[in-house]
């Protein structure tokens, strides 16, 4: 192991964590104002890296130019799925946010399942992995530089900087941010001083779906599409934001590159090569140990539980 | 008198309810079938899946056996090994099912056979290759079969196949959630070493795996001459890109569960080996007729291996049946044991003591979006 092969596995946790911890923004954003375990942003995140193979597919037999198709790509399945996260909260949770937590839950438990059935109809997906057309593949996926990383890798670590800042700045500076964390802090006080939360939770959930909707194409390009991706990505984000805080924006990104991080030094470094397998299974690990030492996560703030 | 035959009828009814006998009179005969149409390997399970169907119809397009009508119903298990159970038992126990066929991958064979030797329903799996999945600790399971080769063969043939291209060094790469990769793994690694060559990794991954840079890189590091992964498809179609990534660019090779149409279109798969069951290439007739079948059923494609091994699965059950005379359990399941020389499209087909197939090996290589016959090794 020399000190080039730890800088390499560095990068590359570096970058499969960015895509975890712009998931687990949504995760963290979604948890902070309703309380909610969003259980089917796993499968928000899914449907964004199908739109975009669609997307995708049907420009590269046109033979669009690769910067063309990737702006589209991105756009449209943020676009798509900004829909599609409004839509959830709109029919699936709104009718029910007065009624006792547990039914939210299940009933996100019960969206997540319905969205992994439907794609699996092979009018809609199929259940067979499928691949982004090969002109983006070779675009970004060729090693770039010494340290084999690959422009894929600079962009997902990029966007998901860029967007951390982008969601810190509407939190701290903006109107809109200012009326989330009331929403955050206290909901029905907010509610009291005129603030319009139905608003405001719809655009934790447009916002949330659109981040996972960027990190399903930056993954289905770097692996493939499935209409499963989302349950390991998404439990693994989710976990990614328990470790950062729960609630908490710069906690979700920490989390996420931290989660990265650990998982592959596991697999490149620490774990002798018979282990490397059960890597996967060290973010649960880190989901007990967090629950069991400080609940609250790295950033978080300890709550008081109110009675 | 009177209470002790008020006993005796609840438990004739609970007798009754509690184990119920195949429904097999009527004009049709019931057949069950579990396979995983969806989730990580859904390819498998809807190759296989097709093959019978084809299969069933050619036979009741024939009048069925015995006279009347073979139906199968599937149940769809999801991939997931603990659903397989779920699935056989509702066919055993609910439908009444004379002989269950399925599954592809050895994990859920072997999570399906368990129920079946519990009923004494006879099984048959079309292509699953874990030794475990007829032989228990030493001791045949009486009521599960094969129509295929084992591992401990594949992964001898696999070996013998990398010393004769001149490979000294190799790398493995193990999936340790599943019962074929880490069966398959052991025996290839063992026939590798006993022939002089060296492995010089041996890297894990679990199912749930999606990058596998870190694995990639210290294989790299060892400079191997190939690497062969035991995996299936799904993981393949990771695995090769990412190896092209961290500039990996030896040969890779592995066993049938690369099969599927989702490996020979990969650009980076394009000449690698695998060993399979069967090459839609073969002359002999029993084979073209399928290919040709199977391209008319399903608008053109050609069959891959599961498809050729669930359509021979099929016809090996309905050619039990017949032997037996009657669609009875224990009588299936003793015509099964007996089957020899039966003429299918991927081998002729004896089942031997151990409930497997004696059948021969091929390496095809991947070129140009096909799979093309390389080699073939005969049975031992």
């Amino acid at each position: 192991m020399t000190a080039h092969d730890l800088v390499q596995q560095l990068v590359y946790g570096l970058s499969v964590g960015a895509t975890y911890a712009l998931i687990a923004l949504g995760y963290t954003m979604v948890y902070g104002t309703l309380r909610l375990i969003n259980f089917a942003h796993g499968d928000v995140y899914m449907v964004g890296a199908v739109v975009g193979f669609y997307l995708a597919t049907w420009m590269a037999e046109r033979g669009t130019a690769v910067w063309l198709m990737l702006l589209v790509v991105f756009a449209g399945a943020t676009l798509a799925c900004s829909v599609l996260g409004y839509g959830i909260e709109r029919f699936a949770y709104r009718p029910l946010r007065n009624r006792p937590r547990l039914v939210l839950l299940i009933t996100a438990i019960g969206v997540s399942l319905l969205l992994e059935n439907t794609f699996q109809l092979k009018w809609v997906f199929g259940p067979t992995p499928q691949y982004y057309p090969q002109a983006i593949k070779s675009a970004l996926l060729q090693p770039v530089g010494v340290l084999g990383l690959t422009r894929l890798d600079v962009m997902s670590l990029f966007l998901s900087l860029a967007l951390v800042g982008l969601l810190t700045w509407i939190v701290l500076a903006t109107r809109t941010g200012l009326a989330l964390r009331a929403v955050s802090f206290r909901f029905d006080t907010a509610t009291l001083m005129g603030i319009n939360t139905d608003r405001i939770i719809s655009f934790t959930f447009v916002f949330g779906s659109g981040l996972a909707a960027v990190a399903g194409v930056l993954n289905a390009i770097r692996y493939q599409v499935e209409p499963l991706m989302g349950i390991m990505w998404g439990l693994k984000a989710f976990i990614a934001a328990v470790l950062g805080g729960i609630g908490s924006v710069p906690g979700a990104l920490l989390g996420g590159l931290l989660l990265g991080i650990v998982e592959t030094l596991l697999r490149g470094v620490l774990l002798p090569q018979e282990y490397t397998g059960y890597a996967d299974a060290a973010a649960f690990v880190i989901l007990i140990l967090i629950l069991l030492i400080k609940p609250s996560g790295l950033l978080g703030r300890a709550a008081k539980e109110k009675v | 008198m009177r209470r002790t035959l008020g006993w005796a009828l609840a438990a004739v009814v609970m007798i009754g309810a509690g184990c119920k006998q195949p429904t097999q009179s009527g004009s049709e005969i019931v057949l069950g079938e579990y396979a995983s149409l969806t989730g990580q390997t859904a390819s498998f399970g809807q190759s296989s899946h097709e093959g019978l169907m084809l299969a069933l119809e050619e036979i009741n397009a024939q009048g069925g056996v015995l006279g009347k009508k073979i139906r199968v119903i599937t149940e769809d298990d999801g991939s997931d090994a603990s659903q397989a159970v779920n699935v056989v038992q509702k066919l055993v126990n609910a439908d009444g099912v004379a002989a269950v066929i399925g599954e592809v991958a050895s994990k859920r064979s072997l999570a399906g056979g368990g129920v079946c030797e519990q009923y004494r329903c006879p099984m048959l799996s079309p292509a699953s290759t874990n030794p475990d999945v007829t032989v228990e600790n030493g001791k045949v399971k009486p009521y599960v079969f094969r129509i295929c080769f084992t591992d401990t063969f594949q992964g001898r043939i696999d070996g013998k196949f990398g010393l004769e291209q001149g490979w000294k060094n190799v790398a493995m790469m193990t999936n340790v959630d599943e019962d074929y990769s880490k069966g398959l793994s052991d025996s290839f690694r063992k026939a590798f070493a006993a022939g002089g060559g060296r492995i010089v990794a041996q890297e894990s991954y679990s199912g749930d795996t999606k990058d596998f840079k870190s694995q990639l890189s210290r294989i790299k590091d060892k400079n191997p001459d190939a690497v062969y992964v035991p995996g299936y498809y799904n993981e393949i179609g990771l695995i090769l890109p990412q190896a092209r990534q961290v500039g990996l660019s030896v040969p890779f090779f592995g066993g049938d569960g690369w099969d599927s149409p989702q490996t020979v279109k990969l650009p980076e798969a394009r000449g690698a080996f695998y060993s399979d069951h069967f090459s839609p290439e073969d002359p002999r007739p029993e084979v073209q007729h399928f290919v040709q079948a199977y391209r008319a059923k399903y608008g053109g494609r050609t069959p891959d291996a599961m498809a050729v091994l669930g359509y021979d699965a099929m016809r090996v059950v309905a050619d039990a049946i017949t032997r037996a005379g009657k669609a009875d359990r224990q009588a299936i399941t003793d015509a099964l044991a007996q089957t020899k020389d039966f003429p299918g499209a991927s081998g002729t087909i004896t089942i031997d003591a151990e409930h497997n197939a004696r059948k021969p090996i091929v390496i095809l290589q991947i070129k140009n979006d096909a799979a093309a016959l390389y080699k073939t090794y005969p049975p031992e």
